[in-house]
C-alpha cells in the first residue's frame, strides 16, 4: 500500500476508524524530505494494519492548525480518529514503529 | 552522492576537507560564514608552528584557500538534521538534502546548553529552523534569538512570511530591518505551560507564539543523538572515529585543549579515516 495523501476534505473520513499514523511535511523543509523514505517503508510495513498519510502543510493549512502543528516534520499517531501520540522532528524508523505498535 | 561530508568549516573541518581530497575522495564542507567561526576573533595565534604572527582571521582565510584548491567544495549554510540510512547519511541543509557516504563533525565547542524553556517547548512553539517553520506562524507573533550572525537575516525572512517579528539577542544585530524591534538583555528565557507563551529578557515579558532560537550549528548530541559523548564533548579513538559507523570527528568539538594546532592534526587524521572508511564500504 502507498502512502496516502490527505486533504481537510478527505481527512476526517480517512482517519475514522483504525489507527492512523499521519505525518505534517512541507516541500520547503529538509529534514521533511528526509522523513519521506521512512513514511514508505512505514506503509509497506503496516499494510492492512494502520493508515500511513501525509499532509502537506502549505496546501493544507487549515488541518496543520486544527492540529497545532507548530513544526515540521510533526507525526501524529491516532485510533478512531482521535490523537494518541505524537513525534515532532526527524526520528529514526524504529521510533515510530514502536509507537505504532504500542498503539496497534 | 559526495564522499564525505565535513559540518563545520573552521581549522579542524578545512583540513580534514584537505586530506579527504589527498585520498582523492570528494568532500564537501557545510559551513556558515568564515568569520564566525570563534578564532577569528583572536588578534595572534602564538602556537600555531610556522606561523608565528599570524591573526585569527587570516589563519582561517590561509585553510580555506587550501581546501577549495585541494577540490573540496564549500556550501554556507546551517546543517539542521541528520540521519543514517542505507549505510550512507542523509543530511539536511536549509530546504535542501545531501547525501554522504561517509560524515565528518567539526562543529567546534558547541556545547548544546539550551535557554531556560526551550528543551520543554522545542516543537510547541519553539523552532530551531525558520525556513522549516516560518509558514505555520503567518500572522502571528514570533520572537527571534539571534544567537548567530545570520539570525537577522531569518528574522527579516519571518517578516516577509506575514509574522509579527521580536528580536532579542544578548548583541545589537547588524543588518536586522528597521521595521523589526529589537530588545537586548543578558538573560533570555523561554515562558509557557503546553505551549510558548511568552520570552522573558532581563525580566522584561514579551508575549508571542513562537520562538525561534538561531545559533550557529547544533550540538552534537542534537544532530546525532545515538552519539556516544565523554564529559560533553564526542567520544573518538584514535582514528578519530565515533561510536557511530562512518562519522568521524575532529577539532574541538572533540574536547580540549581548544587550539588551531590540535584540530588540524585531529582533522588530518579523519579526513584519512574518513577516506578509508568509504573504500572500504
Amino acid at each position: 500500500m502507498s502512502v496516502t495523501h490527505l486533504t481537510e476534505e478527505s481527512f476526517d473520513r480517512a482517519v475514522d476508524q483504525g489507527v492512523a499514523l499521519v505525518d505534517f511535511w512541507a516541500d520547503w523543509c529538509g529534514p521533511c524530505k528526509m522523513l519521506a523514505p521512512t513514511i514508505e517503508t512505514l506503509a509497506g510495513l503496516y499494510e492492512g494494519r494502520a493508515l500511513i498519510a501525509k499532509v502537506d502543510v502549505d496546501a493544507q493549512s487549515a488541518l496543520a492548525r486544527r492540529f497545532g502543528v507548530m513544526s515540521i516534520p510533526t507525526v501524529l499517531l491516532l485510533k478512531d480518529g482521535a490523537e494518541m501520540d505524537r513525534l515532532v522532528g526527524l526520528m529514526p524508523l524504529e521510533s515510530y514503529v514502536q509507537t505504532l505498535d504500542e498503539i496497534l | 552522492m559526495i564522499d564525505a561530508a565535513i559540518i563545520g568549516g573552521g581549522p579542524a573541518g578545512l583540513s580534514a576537507a584537505i586530506n579527504v581530497r589527498a585520498r582523492n575522495r570528494s568532500a564537501l564542507i557545510l559551513s556558515g560564514p568564515l568569520l564566525e567561526n570563534p578564532l577569528a576573533r583572536a588578534p595572534r595565534v602564538d602556537n600555531y608552528p610556522g606561523l608565528p604572527d599570524v591573526s585569527g582571521a587570516q589563519l582561517l582565510q590561509l585553510l580555506e584557500g587550501h581546501a577549495l584548491r585541494s577540490g573540496a567544495q564549500l556550501r554556507r549554510g546551517r546543517v539542521l538534521a541528520a540521519a543514517a540510512v542505507d549505510g550512507g547519511f542523509y543530511l539536511s541543509v536549509d530546504s535542501d538534502v545531501i547525501q554522504a557516504g561517509a560524515l565528518i563533525l567539526a562543529i567546534g565547542a558547541q556545547r548544546g546548553d539550551k535557554l531556560p524553556g526551550e528543551a520543554a517547548l522545542l516543537g510547541r512553539g519553539v523552532s530551531w529552523c525558520a525556513t522549516c517553520d516560518g509558514a505555520l506562524y503567518r500572522g502571528r507573533t514570533v520572537a527571534v534569538v539571534g544567537l548567530s550572525e545570520g539570525a537577522p537575516a531569518e528574522a527579516n525572512y519571518l517578516l516577509g512570511m506575514g509574522c509579527q517579528v521580536i528580536y532579542v539577542a544578548r548583541q545589537a544585530p547588524q543588518g536586522l530591518l528597521p521595521e523589526i524591534p529589537a530588545v537586548l538583555g543578558k538573560r533570555i528565557e523561554i515562558q509557557g505551560e503546553k505551549a510558548v507563551s511568552a520570552v522573558a529578557v532581563d525580566g522584561q515579558i514579551l508575549p508571542c507564539q513562537g520562538v525561534f532560537v538561531l545559533r550557529p550549528g547544533l550540538a552534537a548530541a542534537d544532530l546525532l543523538p545515538q552519539l556516544e559523548l565523554r564529559e560533553g564533548y564526542v567520544a573518538v579513538d584514535s582514528s578519530m572515529a565515533t561510536n557511530l559507523p562512518g562519522v568521524f570527528a575532529c577539532g574541538d568539538c572533540t574536547g580540549p585543549p581548544l587550539q588551531a594546532a590540535k584540530a588540524v592534526g585531529q582533522g588530518l587524521v579523519a579526513g584519512q579515516s574518513a577516506a578509508a572508511y568509504v573504500s572500504n564500504h
